[in-house]
């Protein structure tokens, strides 16, 4: 059978974001997948030289349109290591809440574009018409809708009000309802399921050998959690991770479906039990030593490994994004699979490239 | 396992008003505490630079013997710092993002 190259992206009707992909294939097999990144590389890691440390919050922030204020949290933790910041307890319950807003709009982003791109039209308007009410509970509480910049070192920016959290727990009733609605039809209707089901099987050993993070390792079987260390206030709210043991299409779409609800009662629980308090301390000096933090993304675990010399500016800063760790995951489950298939496999990662190549 | 899950979905919707607004007839309405456009008093402010030397992006443009305050809107990524640290609160954050800059150039106060 001859073997031709189809290129798959940057620019194509799936991708929000690009990565190029050269896939070799027989017939409509693909045999094998080529990749190459690069298109969106912005410098972020060398200008930690220009920006000093308490500037740079805002640069983190910008790594990931979606995953922002996660980023900035993880930054931030970086930091207070480094300068033994003791964060105040309420600073680090508002930051629980609004990292698990971050991660249900993101996962309905998503759940948005997995429907758009099985060409299941109405199912993505109403997953973003949620995600919506979302965004709109972040303006209202943080300032932005996706730059949240209510993170900095030593605590947060804004705090909330006994009547804010009575709002916010009303509406997240209503978006939790919302949700179920949708999800519903995620998993179970037939028309999605057999698009989805058997499709990009990772198995479980080889979703841990090759490193795979967040809901794509969870789908394979994996119960690993970085919110089960206790960053933030998850040292007094329990998480279990949600797994599923397919490893396919299917179980990746279910994992992000279930961690929707998850996240609503995280939310619910770090609002009922917020202590009262200080939001921030003051942060004086300049940090020196070598760090890393972990912290767990919408898409997975997001390391951080932070090195300074006492100065104002960082000697170097260095993240390993989650979709970098499932970038050779997906390479792997490629081979095999039909063309018409690639665009659902390359989605199920959540390929976030801005923040793969910063 | 079922079959039009999605139909009483989209049978509610169909009969519903719609969720969007219809812009620009319909102007967005701000939400309280959002951060839009930076405001600047004048009467207030002492020019002592401290905004301009923080900003994280180089927006804003102090002279103290001139007495003049300057912002390139188009740096300005609204994201509060010189409204936290002014000692004279000269600076506001609007809640309307007001209208899209089209120039590099600053605008003079």
């Amino acid at each position: 059978m001859p073997r031709t190259i189809i290129p798959f992206g940057p620019q194509h009707p799936v991708l929000p974001e690009p990565i190029h992909l050269d896939l070799v294939v027989e017939d409509e097999k693909v045999v094998e997948a080529r990749p190459s990144i690069g298109f969106v590389h912005r410098g972020l890691e060398k200008l930690a030289e220009k920006k000093d440390y308490v500037e740079f919050v805002y640069v983190a922030e910008r790594i990931c349109g979606i995953c922002s204020f996660i980023h900035g949290q993880t930054y931030c933790q970086a930091i207070e290591t480094l300068m033994n910041v003791q964060v105040p307890p309420r600073a680090l319950y508002l930051r629980t809440a609004w990292g698990e807003l971050s991660r249900i709009h993101s996962h309905l982003l998503w759940l948005g574009l997995m429907a758009d791109g099985m060409g299941f039209e109405s199912l993505f308007m109403h997953s973003w018409r949620v995600r919506e009410k979302v965004l709109n509970i972040i303006e209202a509480t943080t300032g932005g809708r996706v730059i949240f910049g209510s993170c900095k070192i030593g605590g947060v920016r804004r705090d909330m009000n006994a009547e804010t959290i009575r709002n916010l727990l009303q509406e997240l009733d209503a978006i939790e309802k919302d949700m179920r609605q949708i999800t519903r039809v995620f998993l179970d209707d037939n028309s999605v399921k057999s698009r989805l089901s058997g499709i990009g099987v990772l198995p479980k050993q080889e979703a841990h050998d090759l490193g795979c993070v967040g809901p794509m390792l969870r789908a394979s079987g994996v119960a690993q959690d970085m919110r089960t260390l206790g960053y933030a206030a998850f040292k007094d709210i329990g998480v279990e991770p949600v797994t599923r043991a397919e490893g396919d299409c299917y179980a990746r779409c279910a994992v992000r479906c279930e961690e929707l609800f998850q996240s609503v009662g995280i939310i619910r629980q770090a609002l009922e039990k917020i202590p009262d308090g200080d939001i921030a301390v003051k942060v004086t000096g300049n940090p020196a030593g070598e760090t890393i933090a972990r912290t767990e993304q919408p898409r997975g675990e997001v390391v951080y490994h932070l090195k300074a010399n006492g100065t104002k500016n960082l000697q170097r800063f260095r993240v390993r994004t989650p979709t970098f760790a499932n970038l050779p995951a997906m390479l792997k489950v490629l081979p095999g699979c039909d063309l018409a298939d690639v665009p659902m496999i390359v989605l199920t990662i959540d390929p976030c490239i801005s923040c793969a190549e910063r | 396992m079922g079959y039009f899950e999605m139909s009483k979905l989209a049978l509610k919707w169909a009969l519903t008003k719609p969720p969007t607004s219809r812009y620009p007839f319909e102007p967005r309405r701000a939400l309280a505490g959002s951060r839009g456009q930076l405001v600047f008093t004048k009467d207030s402010c002492v020019y002592c630079t401290v905004c301009a030397k923080k900003c994280p992006t180089g927006a804003l443009l102090v002279n103290r013997a001139q007495k003049k305050w300057a912002i390139d809107r188009l740096r300005c990524i609204s994201c509060g710092y010189c409204v936290e640290i002014c000692p004279k609160k000269s600076l506001d954050l609007s809640t309307s993002h007001g209208s899209p800059a089209v120039t590099r150039d600053r605008e003079f106060h």
